[in-house]
Protein backbone atom coordinates (compact mmCIF):
# COMPACT_ATOMS: atom_id res chain seq x y z
CA UNK A 1 0.00 0.00 0.00
CA UNK A 2 1.05 3.65 -0.72
CA UNK A 3 -0.20 6.92 -0.19
CA UNK A 4 -2.57 8.25 -2.84
CA UNK A 5 -0.77 10.38 -5.78
CA UNK A 6 -2.03 13.84 -3.75
CA UNK A 7 -2.33 15.63 -7.18
CA UNK A 8 -5.46 13.99 -7.73
CA UNK A 9 -7.41 14.27 -4.50
CA UNK A 10 -9.37 17.23 -3.77
CA UNK A 11 -9.22 16.86 0.14
CA UNK A 12 -11.86 18.66 1.87
CA UNK A 13 -15.68 18.55 2.21
CA UNK A 14 -17.72 18.99 -0.92
CA UNK A 15 -21.73 18.92 -1.73
CA UNK A 16 -21.26 16.81 -4.99
CA UNK A 17 -23.55 14.08 -6.33
CA UNK A 18 -22.80 10.77 -6.43
CA UNK A 19 -21.54 10.30 -9.99
CA UNK A 20 -19.22 13.26 -9.66
CA UNK A 21 -18.26 11.48 -6.16
CA UNK A 22 -17.79 8.44 -8.56
CA UNK A 23 -15.29 9.98 -10.51
CA UNK A 24 -13.34 11.72 -7.47
CA UNK A 25 -12.87 7.93 -5.84
CA UNK A 26 -11.57 6.79 -9.07
CA UNK A 27 -9.19 9.40 -9.63
CA UNK A 28 -8.22 9.11 -6.22
CA UNK A 29 -7.69 5.62 -6.00
CA UNK A 30 -5.40 6.14 -9.12
CA UNK A 31 -7.17 5.93 -12.45
CA UNK A 32 -5.73 7.33 -15.14
CA UNK A 33 -7.25 6.00 -17.99
CA UNK A 34 -11.24 6.30 -18.38
CA UNK A 35 -12.69 4.80 -22.03
CA UNK A 36 -16.36 5.59 -22.20
CA UNK A 37 -19.62 6.29 -24.26
CA UNK A 38 -21.59 8.10 -22.50
CA UNK A 39 -24.87 6.84 -21.37
CA UNK A 40 -27.78 8.54 -19.22
CA UNK A 41 -27.90 8.62 -16.01
CA UNK A 42 -24.10 7.67 -15.85
CA UNK A 43 -22.87 10.82 -17.97
CA UNK A 44 -22.09 13.16 -15.35
CA UNK A 45 -19.04 10.67 -14.12
CA UNK A 46 -17.09 11.11 -17.20
CA UNK A 47 -18.09 14.63 -18.13
CA UNK A 48 -16.12 15.20 -14.27
CA UNK A 49 -13.48 12.72 -15.48
CA UNK A 50 -13.31 14.47 -18.74
CA UNK A 51 -12.72 17.77 -17.18
CA UNK A 52 -10.75 16.78 -14.35
CA UNK A 53 -8.25 14.42 -16.05
CA UNK A 54 -6.24 17.21 -18.00
CA UNK A 55 -5.39 18.49 -14.67
CA UNK A 56 -4.03 15.11 -13.05
CA UNK A 57 -1.98 13.46 -16.02
CA UNK A 58 -4.83 11.45 -17.21
CA UNK A 59 -6.48 10.82 -20.59
CA UNK A 60 -10.61 10.43 -21.07
CA UNK A 61 -11.45 8.74 -24.60
CA UNK A 62 -14.98 8.76 -26.24
CA UNK A 63 -15.34 5.63 -27.76
CA UNK A 64 -17.78 4.38 -31.45
CA UNK A 65 -19.73 2.49 -28.85
CA UNK A 66 -19.90 0.31 -25.72
CA UNK A 67 -17.62 -2.42 -27.13
CA UNK A 68 -14.71 -0.14 -27.94
CA UNK A 69 -14.87 1.46 -24.54
CA UNK A 70 -14.69 -1.68 -22.60
CA UNK A 71 -12.33 -3.14 -24.96
CA UNK A 72 -9.91 0.16 -24.95
CA UNK A 73 -10.19 -0.54 -20.83
CA UNK A 74 -8.47 -3.88 -20.75
CA UNK A 75 -5.65 -2.37 -23.15
CA UNK A 76 -5.47 0.55 -21.09
CA UNK A 77 -4.66 -1.39 -18.19
CA UNK A 78 -1.94 -4.10 -19.71
CA UNK A 79 -0.37 -0.25 -21.36
CA UNK A 80 -0.05 0.02 -17.51
CA UNK A 81 -2.95 2.42 -16.42
CA UNK A 82 -5.57 2.03 -14.02
CA UNK A 83 -8.37 2.16 -16.10
CA UNK A 84 -12.31 2.03 -15.89
CA UNK A 85 -15.45 2.28 -18.23
CA UNK A 86 -18.88 3.65 -16.93
CA UNK A 87 -21.99 2.73 -18.35
CA UNK A 88 -25.64 2.45 -17.70
CA UNK A 89 -28.07 -1.19 -18.61
CA UNK A 90 -27.75 -0.65 -22.25
CA UNK A 91 -23.63 -0.28 -22.24
CA UNK A 92 -23.76 -3.08 -19.18
CA UNK A 93 -25.18 -5.30 -21.84
CA UNK A 94 -23.12 -5.02 -24.54
CA UNK A 95 -20.01 -5.14 -22.57
CA UNK A 96 -20.53 -8.54 -21.38
CA UNK A 97 -18.24 -10.52 -23.53
CA UNK A 98 -14.85 -8.12 -22.24
CA UNK A 99 -16.21 -8.72 -18.80
CA UNK A 100 -15.66 -12.33 -19.57
CA UNK A 101 -12.33 -11.48 -20.98
CA UNK A 102 -11.08 -9.33 -18.43
CA UNK A 103 -11.90 -12.12 -15.91
CA UNK A 104 -9.97 -15.19 -17.92
CA UNK A 105 -6.81 -12.45 -18.63
CA UNK A 106 -7.37 -11.34 -15.18
CA UNK A 107 -7.06 -7.75 -15.80
CA UNK A 108 -7.45 -5.43 -13.04
CA UNK A 109 -10.47 -2.63 -14.35
CA UNK A 110 -13.25 -1.22 -13.02
CA UNK A 111 -16.76 -0.55 -14.30
CA UNK A 112 -18.95 1.93 -13.11
CA UNK A 113 -23.09 1.15 -13.90
CA UNK A 114 -25.51 3.20 -12.83
CA UNK A 115 -28.32 1.45 -13.15
CA UNK A 116 -31.97 2.30 -14.81
CA UNK A 117 -35.18 0.57 -15.84
CA UNK A 118 -34.89 -2.03 -18.51
CA UNK A 119 -35.35 -4.33 -20.67
CA UNK A 120 -33.28 -3.09 -22.97
CA UNK A 121 -33.69 0.92 -23.41
CA UNK A 122 -36.33 0.97 -20.62
CA UNK A 123 -36.40 4.05 -18.73
CA UNK A 124 -33.05 6.49 -19.17
CA UNK A 125 -33.36 9.08 -16.96
CA UNK A 126 -35.31 6.95 -13.74
CA UNK A 127 -33.66 4.78 -10.91
CA UNK A 128 -33.62 0.49 -11.07
CA UNK A 129 -31.08 -2.16 -9.45
CA UNK A 130 -32.12 -4.66 -12.58
CA UNK A 131 -28.66 -4.99 -13.06
CA UNK A 132 -27.23 -7.30 -10.30
CA UNK A 133 -27.62 -10.52 -11.38
CA UNK A 134 -26.15 -9.80 -14.80
CA UNK A 135 -22.94 -8.21 -12.87
CA UNK A 136 -22.91 -11.72 -11.63
CA UNK A 137 -23.41 -14.30 -14.35
CA UNK A 138 -24.05 -11.57 -17.64
CA UNK A 139 -20.77 -13.05 -19.48
CA UNK A 140 -20.87 -16.69 -20.53
CA UNK A 141 -18.78 -19.34 -18.62
CA UNK A 142 -18.16 -19.33 -15.07
CA UNK A 143 -16.04 -16.25 -13.68
CA UNK A 144 -16.05 -13.89 -10.68
CA UNK A 145 -16.27 -10.63 -9.67
CA UNK A 146 -16.47 -8.11 -7.40
CA UNK A 147 -19.80 -6.36 -7.03
CA UNK A 148 -19.90 -3.12 -4.65
CA UNK A 149 -22.88 -0.83 -3.85
CA UNK A 150 -22.85 2.38 -2.73
CA UNK A 151 -26.27 4.08 -1.14
CA UNK A 152 -24.88 7.55 -0.94
CA UNK A 153 -22.66 10.00 -3.04
CA UNK A 154 -19.71 9.40 0.09
CA UNK A 155 -19.91 6.02 -0.89
CA UNK A 156 -19.78 5.96 -4.02
CA UNK A 157 -16.81 8.22 -3.75
CA UNK A 158 -15.32 5.16 -1.14
CA UNK A 159 -16.66 2.30 -2.88
CA UNK A 160 -15.35 3.53 -6.30
CA UNK A 161 -11.38 4.12 -4.25
CA UNK A 162 -12.18 0.81 -3.14
CA UNK A 163 -12.78 -0.66 -6.26
CA UNK A 164 -9.11 0.20 -7.86
CA UNK A 165 -7.38 -1.70 -5.21
CA UNK A 166 -9.47 -5.03 -5.05
CA UNK A 167 -9.03 -4.76 -8.72
CA UNK A 168 -5.71 -4.80 -7.75
CA UNK A 169 -5.62 -6.99 -5.04
CA UNK A 170 -7.10 -9.71 -6.95
CA UNK A 171 -6.61 -9.06 -10.84
CA UNK A 172 -10.79 -9.46 -11.26
CA UNK A 173 -13.25 -6.95 -12.75
CA UNK A 174 -14.83 -4.67 -9.86
CA UNK A 175 -17.88 -3.69 -10.36
CA UNK A 176 -20.00 -0.31 -8.96
CA UNK A 177 -23.37 -0.63 -9.06
CA UNK A 178 -25.15 2.25 -8.47
CA UNK A 179 -28.84 3.35 -9.24
CA UNK A 180 -29.99 5.71 -10.94
CA UNK A 181 -31.11 7.87 -7.42
CA UNK A 182 -27.62 7.36 -5.58
CA UNK A 183 -25.76 9.10 -8.97
CA UNK A 184 -27.90 11.76 -9.06
CA UNK A 185 -28.87 13.25 -5.27
CA UNK A 186 -26.10 15.61 -4.04
CA UNK A 187 -24.96 15.49 -0.30
CA UNK A 188 -21.64 16.03 1.66
CA UNK A 189 -19.13 13.79 1.09
CA UNK A 190 -15.54 14.15 2.80
CA UNK A 191 -12.53 13.44 0.73
CA UNK A 192 -9.81 12.23 3.22
CA UNK A 193 -6.16 13.43 2.55
CA UNK A 194 -3.77 11.48 0.34
CA UNK A 195 -1.94 9.42 3.57
CA UNK A 196 -5.37 8.60 4.57
CA UNK A 197 -6.05 6.82 1.44
CA UNK A 198 -4.09 3.93 1.00
CA UNK A 199 -3.77 2.61 -2.48
CA UNK A 200 -3.11 -1.17 -3.67
CA UNK A 201 -0.12 -0.46 -6.74
CA UNK A 202 -0.40 -2.73 -9.54
CA UNK A 203 2.01 -5.82 -8.37
CA UNK A 204 4.93 -5.77 -11.62
CA UNK A 205 7.26 -9.25 -11.78
CA UNK A 206 10.51 -8.26 -10.29
CA UNK A 207 12.02 -10.94 -12.88
CA UNK A 208 13.40 -8.97 -15.91
CA UNK A 209 12.87 -9.87 -19.82
CA UNK A 210 14.26 -12.78 -20.25
CA UNK A 211 14.51 -14.12 -16.71
CA UNK A 212 11.46 -16.66 -16.84
CA UNK A 213 8.78 -14.62 -16.04
CA UNK A 214 5.38 -16.57 -16.80
CA UNK A 215 2.69 -14.54 -17.10
CA UNK A 216 -0.13 -16.57 -15.56
CA UNK A 217 2.19 -17.95 -12.86
CA UNK A 218 1.52 -17.30 -9.43
CA UNK A 219 4.04 -16.36 -6.61
CA UNK A 220 4.58 -19.05 -3.90
CA UNK A 221 1.83 -18.93 -1.51
CA UNK A 222 -0.38 -15.88 -3.74
CA UNK A 223 -3.41 -17.19 -6.21
CA UNK A 224 -2.61 -13.65 -8.60
CA UNK A 225 -0.09 -13.73 -10.66
CA UNK A 226 2.11 -10.82 -10.97
CA UNK A 227 2.38 -8.33 -14.16
CA UNK A 228 3.92 -6.95 -16.52
CA UNK A 229 3.44 -3.64 -19.14
CA UNK A 230 3.09 -3.38 -22.41
CA UNK A 231 6.73 -2.35 -24.27
CA UNK A 232 8.56 -3.03 -21.32
CA UNK A 233 10.14 -5.66 -23.45
CA UNK A 234 8.87 -8.81 -22.29
CA UNK A 235 7.61 -11.72 -24.75
CA UNK A 236 3.42 -12.35 -23.40
CA UNK A 237 0.67 -13.25 -24.88
CA UNK A 238 -2.79 -12.77 -23.43
CA UNK A 239 -5.68 -14.58 -24.39
CA UNK A 240 -9.29 -15.76 -23.65
CA UNK A 241 -8.30 -19.21 -24.82
CA UNK A 242 -7.69 -21.46 -21.71
CA UNK A 243 -3.85 -20.83 -21.09
CA UNK A 244 -1.81 -22.31 -19.35
CA UNK A 245 0.76 -20.56 -16.90
CA UNK A 246 2.45 -18.99 -19.97
CA UNK A 247 -0.25 -17.56 -21.33
CA UNK A 248 0.13 -19.93 -23.84
CA UNK A 249 -3.51 -21.44 -25.16
CA UNK A 250 -3.54 -24.89 -24.12
CA UNK A 251 -7.02 -26.23 -24.95
CA UNK A 252 -7.19 -29.57 -22.56
CA UNK A 253 -8.91 -30.48 -19.76
CA UNK A 254 -6.50 -30.44 -17.26
CA UNK A 255 -5.52 -27.07 -18.04
CA UNK A 256 -9.45 -26.08 -18.06
CA UNK A 257 -9.32 -27.59 -14.53
CA UNK A 258 -6.39 -26.05 -13.16
CA UNK A 259 -6.96 -22.48 -14.12
CA UNK A 260 -10.65 -22.71 -13.34
CA UNK A 261 -9.89 -23.79 -9.54
CA UNK A 262 -7.34 -21.15 -9.43
CA UNK A 263 -9.62 -18.02 -11.14
CA UNK A 264 -12.26 -19.20 -8.44
CA UNK A 265 -9.82 -19.74 -5.41
CA UNK A 266 -8.09 -16.07 -5.56
CA UNK A 267 -11.69 -14.94 -4.51
CA UNK A 268 -13.27 -17.08 -2.83
CA UNK A 269 -10.17 -17.97 -0.67
CA UNK A 270 -10.65 -14.29 0.34
CA UNK A 271 -14.32 -13.73 0.56
CA UNK A 272 -13.77 -12.93 4.83
CA UNK A 273 -11.21 -9.90 3.76
CA UNK A 274 -13.95 -8.91 0.39
CA UNK A 275 -17.32 -8.86 1.72
CA UNK A 276 -18.78 -6.07 3.63
CA UNK A 277 -22.44 -5.19 4.68
CA UNK A 278 -23.89 -3.00 7.39
CA UNK A 279 -26.13 -4.40 10.33
CA UNK A 280 -28.66 -2.70 12.77
CA UNK A 281 -30.84 -4.25 15.58
CA UNK A 282 -30.23 -7.67 14.46
CA UNK A 283 -30.16 -8.74 17.58
CA UNK A 284 -33.39 -10.55 19.04
CA UNK A 285 -34.83 -9.34 15.62
CA UNK A 286 -38.16 -11.27 14.58
CA UNK A 287 -37.44 -9.91 10.48
CA UNK A 288 -34.78 -8.93 8.91
CA UNK A 289 -34.92 -6.74 5.60
CA UNK A 290 -31.65 -7.23 3.34
CA UNK A 291 -31.38 -4.25 0.64
CA UNK A 292 -28.50 -2.11 -1.00
CA UNK A 293 -28.21 0.99 -2.34
CA UNK A 294 -30.96 3.59 -2.42
CA UNK A 295 -33.74 0.95 -1.79
CA UNK A 296 -31.47 0.68 1.79
CA UNK A 297 -32.76 3.91 2.68
CA UNK A 298 -36.11 3.67 1.37
CA UNK A 299 -36.25 0.85 3.41
CA UNK A 300 -34.74 2.46 6.74
CA UNK A 301 -38.65 4.38 6.45
CA UNK A 302 -40.57 1.34 6.44
CA UNK A 303 -38.54 -0.19 9.27
CA UNK A 304 -38.97 2.70 11.04
CA UNK A 305 -42.94 2.69 11.26
CA UNK A 306 -42.57 -1.32 11.73
CA UNK A 307 -40.62 -0.68 14.68
CA UNK A 308 -43.24 1.88 15.63
CA UNK A 309 -46.18 -1.16 15.56
CA UNK A 310 -43.84 -2.91 18.15
CA UNK A 311 -42.28 -5.25 15.43
CA UNK A 312 -38.37 -6.29 15.99
CA UNK A 313 -37.01 -5.56 12.92
CA UNK A 314 -33.32 -5.77 11.77
CA UNK A 315 -31.27 -4.72 8.37
CA UNK A 316 -28.72 -5.81 6.54
CA UNK A 317 -27.14 -4.02 3.74
CA UNK A 318 -25.23 -5.55 1.10
CA UNK A 319 -22.59 -3.31 0.89
CA UNK A 320 -20.59 -6.12 -1.41
CA UNK A 321 -23.43 -7.72 -3.41
CA UNK A 322 -20.56 -10.34 -5.00
CA UNK A 323 -19.28 -11.90 -3.41
CA UNK A 324 -22.44 -12.44 -1.58
CA UNK A 325 -22.01 -12.19 2.60
CA UNK A 326 -23.23 -16.03 2.72
CA UNK A 327 -21.98 -17.03 6.12
CA UNK A 328 -23.56 -14.06 7.85
CA UNK A 329 -27.10 -14.43 6.24
CA UNK A 330 -26.67 -17.78 7.07
CA UNK A 331 -26.21 -17.52 10.73
CA UNK A 332 -29.56 -15.24 10.63
CA UNK A 333 -31.47 -17.89 8.75
CA UNK A 334 -33.81 -20.27 11.53
CA UNK A 335 -33.16 -17.45 13.95
CA UNK A 336 -35.30 -14.76 12.38
CA UNK A 337 -39.21 -15.23 10.80
CA UNK A 338 -38.42 -13.80 8.03
CA UNK A 339 -36.36 -12.20 5.46
CA UNK A 340 -37.84 -9.36 3.55
CA UNK A 341 -35.79 -7.76 0.31
CA UNK A 342 -37.17 -4.93 -1.32
CA UNK A 343 -35.23 -3.86 -4.75
CA UNK A 344 -35.43 -2.23 -7.62
CA UNK A 345 -35.98 -5.04 -9.77
CA UNK A 346 -38.41 -7.82 -9.93
CA UNK A 347 -36.89 -10.14 -7.65
CA UNK A 348 -32.85 -10.68 -7.97
CA UNK A 349 -30.61 -10.88 -4.91
CA UNK A 350 -33.90 -11.77 -3.05
CA UNK A 351 -33.19 -15.28 -5.33
CA UNK A 352 -29.71 -15.47 -3.76
CA UNK A 353 -30.70 -14.48 -0.04
CA UNK A 354 -33.45 -17.43 -0.84
CA UNK A 355 -30.62 -19.84 -1.93
CA UNK A 356 -28.08 -19.05 1.01
CA UNK A 357 -30.96 -19.21 3.76
CA UNK A 358 -32.12 -23.12 1.96
CA UNK A 359 -35.36 -23.07 3.23
CA UNK A 360 -34.77 -22.55 7.12
CA UNK A 361 -36.38 -19.41 6.81
CA UNK A 362 -38.83 -17.83 4.35
CA UNK A 363 -37.71 -15.10 2.05
CA UNK A 364 -39.92 -12.55 1.15
CA UNK A 365 -39.33 -10.68 -2.16
CA UNK A 366 -40.62 -6.73 -2.37
CA UNK A 367 -40.22 -6.41 -6.15
CA UNK A 368 -40.78 -2.99 -7.86
CA UNK A 369 -40.29 -2.47 -11.95
CA UNK A 370 -37.87 0.69 -11.36
CA UNK A 371 -38.69 4.14 -12.56
CA UNK A 372 -38.70 5.23 -8.58
CA UNK A 373 -37.99 4.09 -5.43
CA UNK A 374 -40.79 1.59 -3.23
CA UNK A 375 -43.45 3.33 -1.40
CA UNK A 376 -41.93 2.54 1.84
CA UNK A 377 -45.58 1.96 3.32
CA UNK A 378 -45.67 -1.49 0.87
CA UNK A 379 -42.12 -2.38 2.95
CA UNK A 380 -43.89 -1.94 6.18
CA UNK A 381 -46.61 -3.80 4.86
CA UNK A 382 -44.38 -6.68 3.64
CA UNK A 383 -42.65 -6.50 7.44
CA UNK A 384 -45.90 -6.81 8.62
CA UNK A 385 -47.28 -9.43 6.85
CA UNK A 386 -44.23 -11.51 7.31
CA UNK A 387 -44.32 -11.72 11.13
CA UNK A 388 -48.14 -12.79 11.20
CA UNK B 1 -37.62 18.64 15.25
CA UNK B 2 -37.44 16.46 12.12
CA UNK B 3 -36.57 17.22 8.86
CA UNK B 4 -37.25 20.13 6.83
CA UNK B 5 -38.60 19.64 3.36
CA UNK B 6 -38.39 21.90 0.60
CA UNK B 7 -38.69 22.19 -2.72
CA UNK B 8 -37.41 24.99 -5.76
CA UNK B 9 -39.31 25.49 -8.84
CA UNK B 10 -39.31 27.47 -11.76
CA UNK B 11 -37.86 27.37 -15.48
CA UNK B 12 -35.08 25.34 -16.82
CA UNK B 13 -33.14 28.54 -17.00
CA UNK B 14 -33.60 31.05 -14.06
CA UNK B 15 -31.01 28.85 -11.65
CA UNK B 16 -33.50 27.43 -10.28
CA UNK B 17 -31.14 24.27 -9.41
CA UNK B 18 -28.05 26.26 -8.10
CA UNK B 19 -30.46 28.05 -5.70
CA UNK B 20 -31.31 24.69 -4.20
CA UNK B 21 -27.74 23.42 -4.55
CA UNK B 22 -26.56 26.75 -2.48
CA UNK B 23 -29.32 26.10 0.32
CA UNK B 24 -28.34 22.31 0.67
CA UNK B 25 -24.54 23.02 0.45
CA UNK B 26 -24.89 25.83 3.32
CA UNK B 27 -26.76 23.50 5.90
CA UNK B 28 -24.18 20.49 4.92
CA UNK B 29 -21.00 22.01 4.75
CA UNK B 30 -21.53 25.16 6.91
CA UNK B 31 -23.67 24.52 9.82
CA UNK B 32 -22.90 21.20 10.25
CA UNK B 33 -26.72 19.52 9.18
CA UNK B 34 -27.26 17.55 6.70
CA UNK B 35 -28.47 17.96 3.55
CA UNK B 36 -29.91 15.73 0.40
CA UNK B 37 -30.70 17.56 -2.96
CA UNK B 38 -32.72 14.99 -5.15
CA UNK B 39 -33.81 16.96 -8.51
CA UNK B 40 -36.49 16.52 -11.52
CA UNK B 41 -34.07 14.19 -13.94
CA UNK B 42 -35.69 14.23 -17.23
CA UNK B 43 -35.20 14.87 -20.97
CA UNK B 44 -36.39 18.39 -20.79
CA UNK B 45 -34.53 21.25 -21.66
CA UNK B 46 -34.77 25.69 -21.24
CA UNK B 47 -38.15 27.12 -20.35
CA UNK B 48 -40.02 24.11 -19.12
CA UNK B 49 -40.77 23.87 -15.21
CA UNK B 50 -37.85 22.18 -13.77
CA UNK B 51 -37.52 21.40 -9.48
CA UNK B 52 -35.12 21.08 -6.68
CA UNK B 53 -35.70 19.23 -3.73
CA UNK B 54 -33.83 19.42 -0.64
CA UNK B 55 -33.84 17.66 2.80
CA UNK B 56 -32.37 19.34 5.74
CA UNK B 57 -32.20 17.66 9.06
CA UNK B 58 -29.76 17.68 12.25
CA UNK B 59 -29.68 14.13 11.75
CA UNK B 60 -28.53 12.20 9.17
CA UNK B 61 -30.85 11.79 6.00
CA UNK B 62 -31.85 8.22 5.15
CA UNK B 63 -35.30 9.01 2.86
CA UNK B 64 -34.28 11.50 -0.01
CA UNK B 65 -37.69 12.10 -1.37
CA UNK B 66 -39.82 15.31 -0.66
CA UNK B 67 -43.65 14.85 -1.68
CA UNK B 68 -44.82 17.52 0.63
CA UNK B 69 -42.98 20.50 1.33
CA UNK B 70 -42.65 22.82 4.44
CA UNK B 71 -41.22 25.16 2.62
CA UNK B 72 -41.94 25.94 -1.56
CA UNK B 73 -39.95 28.78 -3.57
CA UNK B 74 -41.45 29.26 -6.59
CA UNK B 75 -40.03 31.55 -9.50
CA UNK B 76 -42.69 31.16 -12.32
CA UNK B 77 -46.60 30.62 -12.27
CA UNK B 78 -46.49 27.48 -14.57
CA UNK B 79 -44.13 26.04 -11.79
CA UNK B 80 -46.46 27.60 -8.62
CA UNK B 81 -49.62 26.02 -10.44
CA UNK B 82 -47.62 22.29 -10.74
CA UNK B 83 -46.13 22.38 -7.82
CA UNK B 84 -48.52 23.94 -4.82
CA UNK B 85 -50.83 21.48 -4.87
CA UNK B 86 -47.78 19.32 -2.75
CA UNK B 87 -47.19 22.45 -0.05
CA UNK B 88 -48.55 21.34 3.08
CA UNK B 89 -50.94 22.85 5.20
CA UNK B 90 -49.28 25.76 7.41
CA UNK B 91 -46.42 25.80 5.15
CA UNK B 92 -44.45 28.60 3.62
CA UNK B 93 -44.41 29.55 0.35
CA UNK B 94 -41.96 32.25 -0.96
CA UNK B 95 -42.81 33.80 -4.48
CA UNK B 96 -41.19 35.83 -7.27
CA UNK B 97 -43.95 38.48 -6.91
CA UNK B 98 -43.84 39.96 -10.37
CA UNK B 99 -43.75 36.30 -12.25
CA UNK B 100 -45.93 34.06 -9.22
CA UNK B 101 -49.78 35.29 -8.61
CA UNK B 102 -51.04 32.63 -6.10
CA UNK B 103 -54.16 31.37 -5.84
CA UNK B 104 -56.18 27.82 -4.10
CA UNK B 105 -53.08 27.81 -1.84
CA UNK B 106 -53.31 24.97 0.64
CA UNK B 107 -54.81 25.79 3.93
CA UNK B 108 -52.37 28.41 6.47
CA UNK B 109 -49.78 29.40 4.27
CA UNK B 110 -48.03 32.01 4.68
CA UNK B 111 -47.02 34.11 2.09
CA UNK B 112 -43.70 36.04 1.41
CA UNK B 113 -43.02 37.63 -1.89
CA UNK B 114 -39.79 39.61 -3.33
CA UNK B 115 -39.47 41.53 -6.47
CA UNK B 116 -36.45 39.54 -6.87
CA UNK B 117 -35.87 39.99 -10.99
CA UNK B 118 -36.16 43.71 -10.19
CA UNK B 119 -33.90 43.19 -8.10
CA UNK B 120 -31.29 41.63 -9.95
CA UNK B 121 -32.18 43.95 -13.07
CA UNK B 122 -30.88 47.26 -10.67
CA UNK B 123 -27.77 45.48 -10.26
CA UNK B 124 -27.24 45.05 -13.95
CA UNK B 125 -27.82 41.06 -14.32
CA UNK B 126 -31.42 39.64 -14.29
CA UNK B 127 -29.47 36.27 -14.27
CA UNK B 128 -28.51 36.54 -10.56
CA UNK B 129 -32.27 36.66 -9.49
CA UNK B 130 -31.86 32.70 -8.50
CA UNK B 131 -29.20 34.47 -5.15
CA UNK B 132 -31.74 37.44 -4.56
CA UNK B 133 -33.73 34.65 -4.12
CA UNK B 134 -31.22 32.85 -1.49
CA UNK B 135 -30.74 35.65 0.40
CA UNK B 136 -34.53 36.15 0.81
CA UNK B 137 -34.96 32.58 1.83
CA UNK B 138 -32.18 32.48 4.54
CA UNK B 139 -34.00 35.78 6.12
CA UNK B 140 -37.53 34.58 5.91
CA UNK B 141 -36.66 30.68 6.89
CA UNK B 142 -33.96 31.19 9.11
CA UNK B 143 -32.95 27.23 8.16
CA UNK B 144 -29.22 28.01 7.07
CA UNK B 145 -27.78 30.41 8.71
CA UNK B 146 -26.59 33.53 6.55
CA UNK B 147 -22.90 33.10 7.10
CA UNK B 148 -23.31 29.51 5.63
CA UNK B 149 -25.77 30.82 2.99
CA UNK B 150 -23.00 33.36 2.56
CA UNK B 151 -20.19 31.12 1.96
CA UNK B 152 -22.61 28.65 -0.07
CA UNK B 153 -22.89 31.57 -2.33
CA UNK B 154 -19.05 32.21 -3.18
CA UNK B 155 -18.44 28.51 -3.79
CA UNK B 156 -20.85 28.14 -5.99
CA UNK B 157 -21.04 30.81 -8.26
CA UNK B 158 -18.02 31.12 -10.71
CA UNK B 159 -15.01 33.23 -9.56
CA UNK B 160 -15.66 36.66 -11.48
CA UNK B 161 -19.00 36.45 -10.05
CA UNK B 162 -18.69 36.30 -6.75
CA UNK B 163 -18.78 40.20 -6.26
CA UNK B 164 -22.46 40.46 -7.82
CA UNK B 165 -23.58 37.30 -6.64
CA UNK B 166 -23.11 38.65 -3.38
CA UNK B 167 -24.31 41.98 -3.71
CA UNK B 168 -27.45 39.93 -4.98
CA UNK B 169 -27.35 37.80 -1.69
CA UNK B 170 -27.37 40.74 0.33
CA UNK B 171 -30.14 42.57 -1.26
CA UNK B 172 -32.21 39.32 -0.80
CA UNK B 173 -31.50 38.87 3.03
CA UNK B 174 -32.40 42.76 3.73
CA UNK B 175 -35.74 42.55 1.71
CA UNK B 176 -36.27 39.63 3.40
CA UNK B 177 -35.62 40.49 7.10
CA UNK B 178 -37.71 43.76 6.53
CA UNK B 179 -40.70 41.89 5.50
CA UNK B 180 -40.26 39.54 8.11
CA UNK B 181 -39.55 42.65 10.84
CA UNK B 182 -43.22 44.31 9.72
CA UNK B 183 -44.99 40.91 9.96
Amino acid sequence: MSNANSTGVLSGNHYLDGDHACAEGAIAGGCRFAAGYPITPSTEVVERIASRFPLVGGRFQQFEDELGASIALLGGVWGGAKAMTVTSGPGFSLMMEHLGYAAITETPCVYIDVQRPGPSTGLPTAPAQGDMMQARFGSHGDFRVIALCPNSPQECFDLTFRAFNLAEEYRVPVLVMLDEVVGHMTEKVVIPTPDKLQVTPRRYTKKKPGEGFKLYEAPAGSLVPEMVKAGDGYRIHVTGLTHDERGYPAMNVPTQEKMQARLMDKLLNNVDQIVSWEEKNLAGAEVVVVSYGITSRVAEKAIQAARDQGVKVGSFRLITAWPFPEKQIKALAGKVKAFVVPELNLGQMALEVERVVGGKTKTVSVPHPGGTVHNPEVITKAILEAVR
Amino acid sequence: MGPTEIKFGGLGGQGVILGGIIVGKAAALYDEKFSCLTQAFGPEARGSACSAQVVVDEHPIMYPYVHHPHIMVVLSQDAFVKFSPELRENGTLLIEEDLVKPTNLPKGVKVFAVPATRIAEELGKRMVLNIVMVGFFTAVTGLVSEQAAREAVKDSVPPATVELNMRAFERGLEYGKKLVAKA
